[in-house]
């Protein structure tokens, strides 16, 4: 058997924790995960409403900062940053793709996808090029003009995709990137996102849908009131084992 | 890269709808009454200054002064007379005429209308009062010595809407206090009620409709020279005060000249000016007030913009920036709209006033007002746009993010 090549680790969780206080309650919503995520990787985020997805990925991307514990991306810890790092954090290193797509409407597909650049200060052509090269890449290019009203919810995704590709970022988060979308529109946009991962893009999903974590990524990190409950891993080369995901789902309900 | 903010304000702001721009209408009416008032100043200075007869600067005006209803010397108690006239002439190096009012009754085509008749001297002083009022005669002649029952009038009884009921021509006779006068000429327009509501005649006819004896309204002087004119009043203040035996400080006498008039005039209108003003700035600080309300307004409605531009990349100081020039461009648009109505109208308010007066006053358009009415709009609607921005700026992206 050959031994796997060492891979850095681009994403590390450390004992984070994030509560809100409304009143006299705690609501725990992330409660203690520690997670590694090494560069390249394809990790989907499963579990009910609830259990902290969409809070992780908010720390993971640095929307939000936990209440105690530490977050590192590319070995600096991000708990520490100021307001204005971590938006310049999030535009560099960091792409975002939302179930609801949140395209600027009053922008056309080609502007969004120049948007990151411009808050980055690239100059225009290089944006016009960049975003024009994005946007064929999702197979988009004759819809550059278009604005978010004109679009199918799969074509907005694909913007959305290429938007979140714009600065090159060092990982792409997505929460229920096929959430809106039909089987069909969504496993186009699933396609688009294996190619990324191919090219070697370290692809963070958050999905509540078994068989898409099953399909594409290569590990599942299951959360629950807040905790990781489990990590299933896919052997190389091989699907998940005997869809031990569909047993754990049926276990679970 | 500020450049690139201004491209996306002003992509929003083509996108904003008819309620952003009523808000502008503050901004937009105090624009227009400064940049119009400005512009129009020198010719509401001119229009209301021919109102009170005013043209040239040296001529110098002495009527007896008491409690004036009426024309100028009208309602004076102890009136001028043609001996205080005789010792005027008498100065060293100054021209002086008797100038008489009279309100007459004036029939013409069967219709009655109240007006006033004033006397033109004969001889040297025909000359000077022709001077002096810059007479001219649109139709027919100027009067000349020796014309008895003759009569020039004012440019108003040419119209239709001379109270008449029809227009008054060269060759018509009318009736003067019950005699008759032959129109001879009508006076070109001078822009004012008073002058151009006027019957003009010969000393001696006037003499014949009145009964003034040696009574005089006005005493015009006129002296040899502008650096005289000083000079002038205080020589005929110290004579009329000896002839008149009245003491300094106690004067029943007036002397006035037209700088001074223009001088009360040019007070009037600052008086005037400062209250339109006012109503400019109260209406371009409730138009700012406005801009701050749409901002905020904005600022609610695209939350979720924001924090999309959060997510991918944006500081809060460049969505501060961007919301900063939106509102900035905001006050600029309602500034071009006032710059461009208030030249509208100061434009058409000269034009206006030139065919009133029948004068050629200049159609000024000053780059320097319309710049400072654009940076000072653009101005306000970025202090306007601080809070609005500031708000925007921290508006936190998980939460805006999680509403559908």
């Amino acid at each position: 058997m050959e031994k796997e090549k060492k891979k850095s680790v681009l994403i590390e969780l450390k004992k984070v924790f994030k509560y809100y206080f409304m009143g006299e309650n705690v609501v725990k919503a992330v409660d203690g995960i520690s997670i590694k995520v090494n560069e390249g990787e394809f990790i989907a985020i499963m579990g009910p409403s609830g259990s902290g997805k969409s809070t992780s990925m908010n720390l993971v991307g640095s929307l939000d900062v936990p209440t105690k514990g530490h977050i590192f991306l590319d070995g600096e810890d991000i708990s520490t940053f100021s307001e204005s790092d971590l938006a310049q954090l999030r535009g560099q290193k960091i792409g975002f793709i939302f179930q609801s797509f949140n395209l600027i409407p009053n922008l056309t597909a080609k502007e969004n996808v120049m948007l990151p650049m411009t808050f980055q200060g690239i100059p225009e052509e290089e944006r016009e090029i960049k975003s024009e090269d994005l946007l064929e890449m999702v197979e988009l290019g004759d819809r550059m003009n278009h604005y978010p009203s004109q679009l199918s919810g799969g074509q907005k995704q694909r913007v959305a995709i290429a938007r979140a590709l714009a600065n090159d970022p060092e990982v792409i988060l997505a929460d229920e990137p096929t959430g809106n979308l039909d089987t069909k529109t969504g496993s186009i946009v699933m396609h688009f996102l294996d190619k990324l991962h191919k090219q070697g893009k370290t692809i963070i999903m958050i999905t509540h849908e078994p068989e898409l974590a099953e399909y594409h990524a290569e590990i599942v990190y299951w959360l629950r009131d807040g905790k990781l409950e489990r990590t299933t891993r896919k052997k190389k080369g091989k699907r998940y084992v005997d869809g031990e995901i569909k047993r754990l789902v049926k276990a679970r309900k | 890269m500020i450049k690139d903010y201004f491209v996306l304000s002003v992509k929003n702001l083509k996108h904003r709808g008819l309620r952003s721009w009523l808000t502008l209408l503050g901004i937009v009416i105090g624009v227009t009454a400064v940049v119009a008032l400005i512009s129009l100043g020198n010719g509401l200075q001119t229009a209301v200054a021919s109102q009170f007869g005013v043209s040239s600067t040296d001529l110098i005006t002495v009527q007896a002064s008491g409690i004036q209803y009426g024309p100028p010397g009208s309602g004076a108690v102890v009136p001028l007379t043609t001996q205080d006239l005789t010792q005027i002439k008498n100065l060293p190096s100054v021209k002086a005429v008797a100038r008489d009012i009279v309100p007459v009754k004036v029939i013409f085509n069967q219709k009655a209308v109240f007006s006033y008749a004033t006397n033109i001297p004969s001889g040297s002083d025909r000359q000077f009062v022709y001077s002096q009022i810059n007479a001219q005669a649109i139709s027919g002649r100027l009067l000349k010595d020796g014309d008895i029952g003759k009569i020039v009038v004012g440019y108003n009884f040419y119209t239709d809407s001379n109270g008449f009921g029809k227009a008054v021509i060269p060759g018509n006779t009318i009736m003067i206090q019950n005699k008759s006068f032959q129109v001879v000429g009508i006076l070109s327009r001078q822009g004012s009620f008073v002058f151009d509501n006027v019957v003009y005649m010969n000393q001696n006819d006037l003499d014949s409709i009145s009964n003034y004896g040696n009574r005089i309204d006005i005493i015009a002087i006129e002296p040899a020279s502008k650096d005289l004119v000083n000079r002038t009043i205080s020589d005929v203040e110290n004579l009329l005060l000896k002839l008149r035996n009245v003491k300094k400080d106690a004067e029943n006498f007036q002397i006035s000249t037209p700088e001074a008039s223009l001088n009360q005039v040019k007070q009037i209108l600052n008086g005037v000016q400062i209250f339109i003003a006012i109503i400019a700035s109260i209406s371009i600080f409730i138009g700012a007030i406005g801009i701050v309300n749409t901002m905020f307004t904005s600022v609610l409605e695209r939350r979720k913009d924001i924090g999309i531009m959060k997510s991918i990349g944006a500081t809060n100081e460049q969505i501060f920036l961007q919301f900063f020039i939106e509102s900035s461009l905001l006050g600029l648009v309602g500034g071009i709209i006032g710059v461009i109505l208030g030249e509208f109208v100061g434009i058409f308010g000269t034009v206006g006033i030139n065919s009133f007066l029948g004068r050629h006053l200049p159609i000024t358009i000053s780059l320097g007002l319309i710049l400072s009415a654009l940076i000072g709009s653009f101005l306000i609607g970025g202090i306007a746009g601080i809070v609005p921005a500031l708000n925007a700026a921290k508006q936190n992206p998980v939460e805006t993010l999680r509403e559908e």
